[in-house]
């Protein structure tokens, strides 16, 4: 007999019954939840007379609407001027009230992204089945659970019955082997998978990170990693349990204390893929070949290194691609054939619920440290993931490199990532983000954003330009 | 849900792989509460020339002659063609709300997007997988005949062509029967509520640190 992926050691655990055509109903252990996509799972709830099935489960904070500048939060519910964002906060608020559920409000010190804060509380834990309506949840299984994006009537499904309906995926692992060069990071591995397999690669698919690089990364860095499987096409993301993973939890609030905490961490030990598992797929990567990466398309898998070009849509031979990538070119105003290191940016926003970490705020700081942001550059901001993440990079000194460098410090929140605040990216603009999706109109209409790691993002806002920021960080060693 | 056991419809063509969910609505769209009320924003920022905003009255704004969807012929469509990875991107659900509340019941493409492929069934739509050469062949039948007309009868998995050629499509057995009867998932799975109450004892009993942890 083979052995057993680590997907379908969590798949298993979780299996309440399977039907006769695989589709299942999988237990869940835990829901977060944000104030767009649960008003109307709430509104099903109220109006089928149903109430949640285990309200200690979920766990909700709003993070896509709420303003980012200090002044603004200080109102609390009134700093939202838009009335039509202010009402969906609000109505989190009172949805939270009337279920019983747990919720970090709008000014609690704890709010933030919720795939930063999840984690980050240990409402997220190994070998849990996670859901939330936003397809980034895939982020959570950088800690060896299960989890992923669904839709809102999935989310009110999940409220009322503790299940998810689902058919088992196949898995795949992606190994990246060997150690990264120094200034390359998580974001670069990830963009770069995606640059290999395309965005639609993952479908159908779990996928498992493994291999020496990945294991190398931090917590935070492998929360990159997963947070963008999905832009690989994959619902969720894996990396299996190390101690790694256990010395991120222990002792956060949600995780397990004492003795519990003994017999999880043993339990969680054996969350790991068995050495003979069978992968439906396995795609190898040399971690040594990963240079910086920059996109420069609209769809994440539309990316190049900073050593590299634009693309000619004439040397492709797909003709659906080529297209594809005219259309991209039109609306980046690239032209094929110009350096990646040519790309004049007007913005830059590190942030987001792939690269909001503290780790990635010390490398934005580390690359901007005693420079100023370039004069072309209209906007640069800084937006940590939590109101912990920002008292943490405030007590080590980070805001005050930002702002000494001409970068905005802001509140949490997701901000510029998807501008449903506002915080927007103007029409023609080209932007340097940290962010996952590069999609047209993403971070304001018009708006053309280039995906990137934290430091390449930092190093851009003090050239102007994309920059190989392997060589400033040569310079800085000096 | 609204049942769904045959349908027929004009067919729009949406010549374009890729194409995401803030491509078919624009996020300044999600901050409603509602479920409805979607459809005049789909495909929003290709649809128009200017930038839309919730609660406008869009019946005075500047069309894009050259979208697809502005084109009198496809007037009134019901069945949506498009490329490969149709859906990708975020989860909303209020994607799937918009192309039902502009009139779509029915798209067919070589693939989808996972999360959108499945908030689809459950919003009444029905998306059907065909091979990329079909599709490509449906494509070019389209965009050469005006009121290029087609039916599907989901009972028998049969996409109808107005020359009386028909195709057979694959669908899930369970999602086929919650369509055709039109069938609410929560409603179903609490018919199963004895059983996930006993999972979730043995659960607890083998994992009680996932229960009742509060920060």
């Amino acid at each position: 007999m083979t052995g057993k992926t680590l997907y379908d050691k969590l798949w298993d655990s979780h299996l309440v019954t399977q039907r006769d055509d695989g589709t299942a109903l999988i237990y869940i252990d835990r829901q977060l939840i944000h104030e767009v996509t649960s008003p109307q799972a709430f509104e099903g709830l109220r109006m089928t007379g149903r109430r949640p099935w285990r309200a200690d489960a979920n766990f909700a904070t709003p993070d896509h609407n709420i303003p980012t500048t200090r002044n603004e939060r200080a109102e609390g519910l009134e700093g939202i001027r838009d009335p039509i964002s202010r009402i969906q906060v609000k109505t989190l608020d009172e949805n939270c009230r009337d279920f019983g559920i747990f919720e970090l409000d709008m000014n609690d010190e704890r709010q933030g992204i919720v795939h930063v804060v999840g984690p980050e509380q240990g409402a997220t834990l190994p070998g849990m089945t996670i859901v939330c309506g936003d397809s980034h949840t895939s982020t959570h299984g950088a800690l060896g659970a299960l989890a992923h994006g669904i839709g809102t009537s999935e989310v009110e499904h999940v409220m009322a019955t503790q299940c998810l309906l689902q058919k088992k995926m196949k898995n795949m692992l992606i190994r990246v082997d060997g150690r990264l060069n120094p200034g390359v990071t998580a974001k670069d591995i990830v963009l770069a998978i995606i640059g290999e397999i395309g965005t639609a690669g993952g479908t159908g698919y779990t996928i498992e990170f493994g291999g020496e690089a990945i294991r190398s990364l931090s917590m935070e860095g492998r929360m990159t990693v997963c947070n963008m499987a999905i832009e690989a096409g994959a619902r969720a993301g894996l990396i299996a349990v190390d101690e790694t993973t256990l010395d991120y939890i222990k002792g956060r609030p949600f995780a397990p204390k004492g003795e519990m905490w003994e017999r999880a961490a043993a339990a969680w030990r054996g969350l790991v893929s068995d050495e003979d598992a069978h992968f439906d797929r396995v795609v190898v990567i040399d971690a040594a070949d990963i240079i910086p990466q920059v996109t420069w398309g609209t769809s994440p898998e539309m990316v190049a290194p900073i050593t590299g070009e634009v693309p000619d849509p004439d040397k492709e031979s797909n003709p659906s691609r080529r297209e594809n990538m005219r259309q991209a070119l039109k609306y980046m105003g690239l032209q094929p054939g110009m350096k990646m290191t040519d790309i004049k940016l007007d913005c830059i926003f590190i942030g987001s619920c792939t690269n909001s970490r503290i780790e990635d705020l010390r490398a934005a700081a580390a690359v901007v440290k005693g420079h100023k942001v370039a004069a072309n550059v209209e906007m640069a901001l800084v937006v940590p993931g939590s109101g912990l993440v920002k008292k943490q990079a405030e007590a080590e000194g980070l805001d005050k490199i930002f702002v000494e460098a001409g970068l905005e410090w802001r509140e949490p929140g997701c901000s510029m990532c998807l501008a449903m605040n506002a915080d927007q990216l103007g029409a023609g603009k080209h932007c340097a983000s940290t962010s996952n999706r590069n999609f047209e109109g993403r971070q304001g209409f018009g708006g053309r954003t280039h995906l990137v790691s934290p430091a390449m993002a930092a190093a851009a806002a003090i050239n102007g330009h994309f920059v190989d920021v392997r060589d400033m960080l040569l310079t800085l060693d000096r | 849900m609204k049942k769904f056991v045959k349908q027929s419809g004009l067919v729009m063509p949406l010549n374009r792989a890729n194409v995401d969910t803030d491509f078919i609505i624009p996020k300044q769209f999600l901050k409603s509460i509602k479920r409805s009320g979607f459809g005049v924003n789909l495909f929003d920022e290709h649809r128009y020339l200017d930038k839309g905003e919730p609660g406008q009255d869009n019946s005075h704004r500047p069309l894009n002659p050259d979208f697809v969807m502005n084109q009198p012929r496809y007037k009134g469509a019901t069945v949506l063609l498009a490329r490969e990875n149709f859906g990708c991107g975020s989860s909303r659900e209020h994607a799937p709300w918009a192309l039902d509340d502009y009139g779509f019941r029915i798209i067919i493409a070589p693939s989808y997007a996972d999360i959108f492929f499945n908030n689809c069934f459950k919003n009444g739509i029905l998306p059907i997988v065909l091979e990329a050469d079909v599709v490509d062949k449906l494509f070019k039948a389209v965009e050469a005949q005006e009121g290029y007309a087609l039916t599907v009868d989901l009972e028998a998995q049969q996409i109808l062509l107005p020359g009386g050629e028909s195709i057979p499509f694959e669908v899930d057995a369970f999602r086929k029967y919650c369509l055709i009867n039109g069938l609410d998932d929560i409603g179903l799975t609490l018919q199963d509520a004895d059983t996930i109450k006993a999972f979730e004892q043995k659960w607890r009993a083998a994992s009680p640190w996932y229960f009742g942890v509060q920060g």
